[in-house]
């Protein structure tokens, strides 16, 4: 009998089905999790997961089945249903309101009127018990990622939840803050509660979680314990075939300097934007340069000087190809030879509502003039030439889309990104920048657009990558340096570069420098 | 209890054609409620409304005048709405476009050129774009908002006009009513055909409908007036400028609203006098949307709000209801079809009862 209870998994899906139009995002889904387990649900981008996960926490309603709570079935309407069941969420992206405090927040997120002293009492209660140190009274625009992490897990604790479900915790996390992380699941589960942990880092899923469920293209493609399993057995059920292996050889020496940043400095546009300081880099052809760091350090405000989004004072900041740059449009730095991927996919790289060819168009109406547009002055779009365009960089890249020319919106993150960074491959930049390159993407799709990189690198381009996932960073670099609040270490060659090195320059401590420790220290 | 709009995970396309169709319907029915607690007779009603003034050529004509001005004006705001510029002030546009035009007919009576109406247009849609220009200004380089200032500046449009033909333009033989002189012969426009009064005010809307069709189908500066209305953040990574697009809009539709202007003053009015329109600035907003922001459906939706005007003139004599009528079918129908908008992008919501309380309570 004793053995019968432990067996009632805590939550159960039979059949769980959301269909979308003529999509079945989850088809047909059985899951179990155990009590007192941490339960890994893993998939490529666009396999359901974020759909089941929006089921379990009442945010979308099943198109059929049933969800199980201690074996009884259970209908979850809202995130507040789900949040009295005993079902508590972190979000990938944080919904977190900069201007106010920590306990202002997490106030917000709770109902009925708790006075706010209770709440940062209790916060910080909860916050030392579970090694998430947090400090209420803080303002969220001061504090980094990790630390906004710990506020929404902290949210999601003062519920007392049985299931916490976690969406890509460690994605914008360093090793270090990482490992403190796994720490308090190991907690959590010590204190016989469950957890839901979506990623798609196998190295991770096989370290911490008891047992994982795996899906693809809206099925359960396995069940296992992944610690039997290898990472390349997981990838098989992820992607149902071998991911390729990223070659980096035959990156020959570099040649010709490409692109030279000589003291640039641009003061911040926003109360909560990055100054960048003093930066200094130099790419050459036939070289992949990684910018790793924790998200906002000033990847995004690097990036948008880089592009010509954002102009500097000083023109001489900036040389490619040995023109002075600093004063010049994106447009204009286009026609040079660069092609741009910026970080968020929706309503900047891509018109979300717009169809695939206009988005084609968006990046290349003035590089690709003469294909695309006739007419002269009037500036008429081919629309055939435009498709035909299309249509080849959906092969190359092996774009999976409904319909020939849907709306930009409607793929899913990997095939978009495979899109976006397919039109700029197109037409075989001689510089090429991209922040992020595949953040949010699957495996499949995230081990292509490396290659994809690594090819351009090879055929003679300047490549420079922002990117916060160190895999990525390790697998494709040539060199790397790290962004740190505006500043940039020196690039140091790949093969020199260990993790730990990167994450103390990712917390700004830059050996041999002084002033960064100064600074560090001034700070404190 | 509470009520939720929740964003569709598909919408009809289906439905998002016949939104205004069903707009129509909806207002029709209104209408039909209306009539009934005045007392009137409802089918009688609805066809001297909407029927009968399409019964009789001269009443074509009439349709075909009024919807010139809509038609024109819309059509530049779609240019606006599209690209997220919200400018509200047509109406003042209009106005001013109406002065600046009349400059030459009214201070220089009595020259005598074949310059005269080519000169007068010109001089509406300067007017016109000069007038639309300080809100851009003000939006392109203070932030402010555009809802705001344009709409103000119709106030300020309207009394300046006031002045006008009452002050400095006003008709030294007019016996002191407060009117500018009647356009000589030369600066009248002149009529499309010649059995009927429609003037060429409404061949411009015409025209102008075809071109901006044309530029928003086929043209890169139609797409760059797409995504810099739907993101401003991917328009600034295609290396268009949102400020630019500012005064491209703004100065594209207050040109237009000022040809409007004085296409209406001199070819159907032939003199300025205070009150110049009956508000086609503003049922322009609403034809804008009942045409979809699409200057082909635009056309259509001119036609019938001018319907409208023509309807609520013909209820007013045959079944004896005040002219307000005429407003209220107007805004009944720019709500349907801003409602039947909304219902196709979200679904309504009614959660009851009070939220559950948290543990941590």
């Amino acid at each position: 009998m004793q053995n019968q209870k432990t067996e009632t998994p805590l939550l159960e899906t039979r059949g769980l089905t959301k269909i979308f139009g003529s999509l079945r995002a989850c088809d047909d889904i059985d899951l179990a999790i155990a009590p007192g387990e941490i339960h890994a649900l893993l998939g490529e981008n666009g396999a359901g997961k974020s759909t089941l996960v929006k089921m379990l926490f009442g945010v979308l309603d099943p198109s059929g089945g049933e969800i199980l709570w201690k074996g009884k079935p259970v209908s979850i309407g809202s995130p507040g249903e789900a949040r009295a069941t005993g079902v508590g969420m972190v979000f990938q992206h944080f919904s977190l309101f900069e201007a106010l405090t920590v306990a202002e927040n997490i106030a917000l997120a709770l109902d009925g009127n708790v006075p706010i002293d209770r709440i940062s009492e209790e916060a910080r209660r909860l916050s030392l018990e579970y090694g998430l140190p947090l400090d209420p009274s803080a303002h969220v625009a001061d504090l980094s990622v990790g630390e906004r992490q710990r506020i929404e897990i902290v949210r999601a604790l003062l519920q007392n939840p049985e299931l916490i479900i976690l969406d890509e915790p460690t994605s914008v996390l360093t090793p270090q803050e990482a490992d403190k992380l796994f720490e308090t699941l190991a907690k959590l589960r010590a204190e016989g509660r469950s957890v839901l942990y979506i990623s798609h880092r196998l190295e991770e899923v096989q370290r911490i979680c008891d047992r994982a469920t795996v899906l693809r293209h809206g099925k359960v493609t396995g069940a296992c314990d992944p610690r039997q399993e290898t990472p390349s057995s997981l990838a098989r059920m992820m992607v149902g075939g071998e991911v390729a292996e990223i070659s980096g050889a035959g990156l020959g020496e570099p040649g010709e300097l490409l692109i030279e940043i000589n003291k640039l400095s641009a003061p911040s546009r926003s109360p909560f934007a990055v100054a960048l300081k003093d930066i200094e880099l130099s790419v050459r052809a036939g070289e992949v340069v990684a910018i790793a760091g924790v998200a906002g350090n000033g990847q995004s405000e690097l990036f948008d000087v880089l592009s010509g989004e954002d102009q500097v004072a000083d023109a001489e900041a900036i040389r490619i190809r040995g023109k002075a740059v600093g004063r010049m449009g994106i447009t204009d730095r286009r026609l040079l030879g660069c092609g741009f991927v910026p970080e968020e996919r929706h309503g900047h790289a891509a018109v979300t509502e717009m169809p695939l060819t206009a988005n084609l168009v968006l990046s290349r109406h003035s590089s690709d003039r003469s294909a695309f547009l006739s007419g002269g002055p009037l500036g008429l779009i081919n629309t055939d030439a435009v498709a035909k365009a299309s249509r080849r960089i959906c092969e190359v890249m092996d774009v999976r889309k409904s319909g020939d020319d849907p709306a930009a919106g409607s793929l899913s993150g990997g095939n978009l990104q495979k899109f976006i960074v397919g039109r700029e491959l197109d037409r075989q930049p001689v510089v090429m920048v991209v922040n992020q390159p595949t953040w949010g993407v699957d495996a499949g799709a995230a081990s292509r657009i490396r290659q994809a990189l690594i090819d351009l690198a090879k055929s003679g381009s300047a490549v420079v990558v922002i990117s916060q996932d160190l895999d990525e960073v390790f697998e494709i670099a040539s060199r790397i340096a790290v962004i740190n609040e505006g500043h940039l270490s020196a690039a140091e060659p790949a093969s020199t570069m260990t993790r730990e090195r990167i994450g103390l320059l990712m917390g700004g401590f830059h050996d041999g420098s002084g002033h960064a420790e100064a600074e560090a220290a001034h700070a404190h | 209890m509470r009520i939720e709009l929740k964003k569709r995970e598909n919408m009809s396309s289906l439905f998002s054609i016949l939104s205004p169709f069903i707009a129509l319907g909806l207002t029709l029915i209104a209408g039909v409620i209306l009539f009934v607690s005045l007392g009137k007779d409802p089918v009688a009603a609805l066809y001297s409304f909407f029927i009968e003034p399409l019964t009789e050529v001269w009443s074509l004509h009439e349709l075909a005048i009024k919807a010139a001005p809509l038609i024109l004006i819309a059509v530049g705001l779609s240019v606006c709405y599209r690209s997220n510029n919200w400018n509200i002030g047509a109406e003042g546009q209009f106005i001013i476009g109406a002065m600046a035009g009349s400059i030459l007919p009214v201070v220089f009576h009595g020259w005598e050129s074949p310059l005269m109406l080519p000169l007068m247009m010109i001089f509406g849609m300067i007017g016109g774009a000069l007038y639309a220009a300080i809100p851009a200004f003000l939006k392109a380089r203070l932030n402010t908002n555009e809802i705001l200032t344009s709409l103000m500046l119709v106030y300020i449009a309207q009394l300046l006009l006031d002045w006008t033909v009452r002050g400095p333009w006003r008709n030294p033989e007019g016996f002191n009513f407060p009117e500018t002189r009647n356009f000589a012969d030369n600066a009248v426009l002149p009529r499309i055909i010649e059995t009927g009064k429609t003037h060429w005010g409404f061949g411009f809307a015409l025209i102008a409908a075809i071109v901006l069709w044309f530029v928003m189908r086929r043209m890169l500066k139609g797409f760059e007036i797409s995504v810099l209305g739907q993101s401003a953040r991917a328009g600034r990574f295609a290396g268009f400028s949102d400020k630019k697009m500012v005064y491209f809009a703004f100065l594209v539709s207050g040109a237009l609203a000022g040809l409007a202007g004085i296409s209406e003053v001199s070819g159907a009015i032939g003199q300025l006098r205070p009150v110049i329109s009956p508000g086609y600035g503003f049922t322009a907003i609403i034809v804008a949307f009942l045409g979809r922001l699409n200057p082909l459906g635009i056309v259509a939706a001119g036609l019938i709000l001018a319907l409208t005007y023509l309807g609520g003139e013909a209820a007013q004599i045959s079944i004896g209801i005040t002219d307000k009528v005429t407003r209220l079918f107007q805004g009944l129908l720019l709500f349907f079809v801003l409602g039947c908008d909304t219902l196709i992008h979200y679904r309504i919501r009614v959660i009851f009862g009070a939220a559950h309380k948290g543990s941590a309570a």
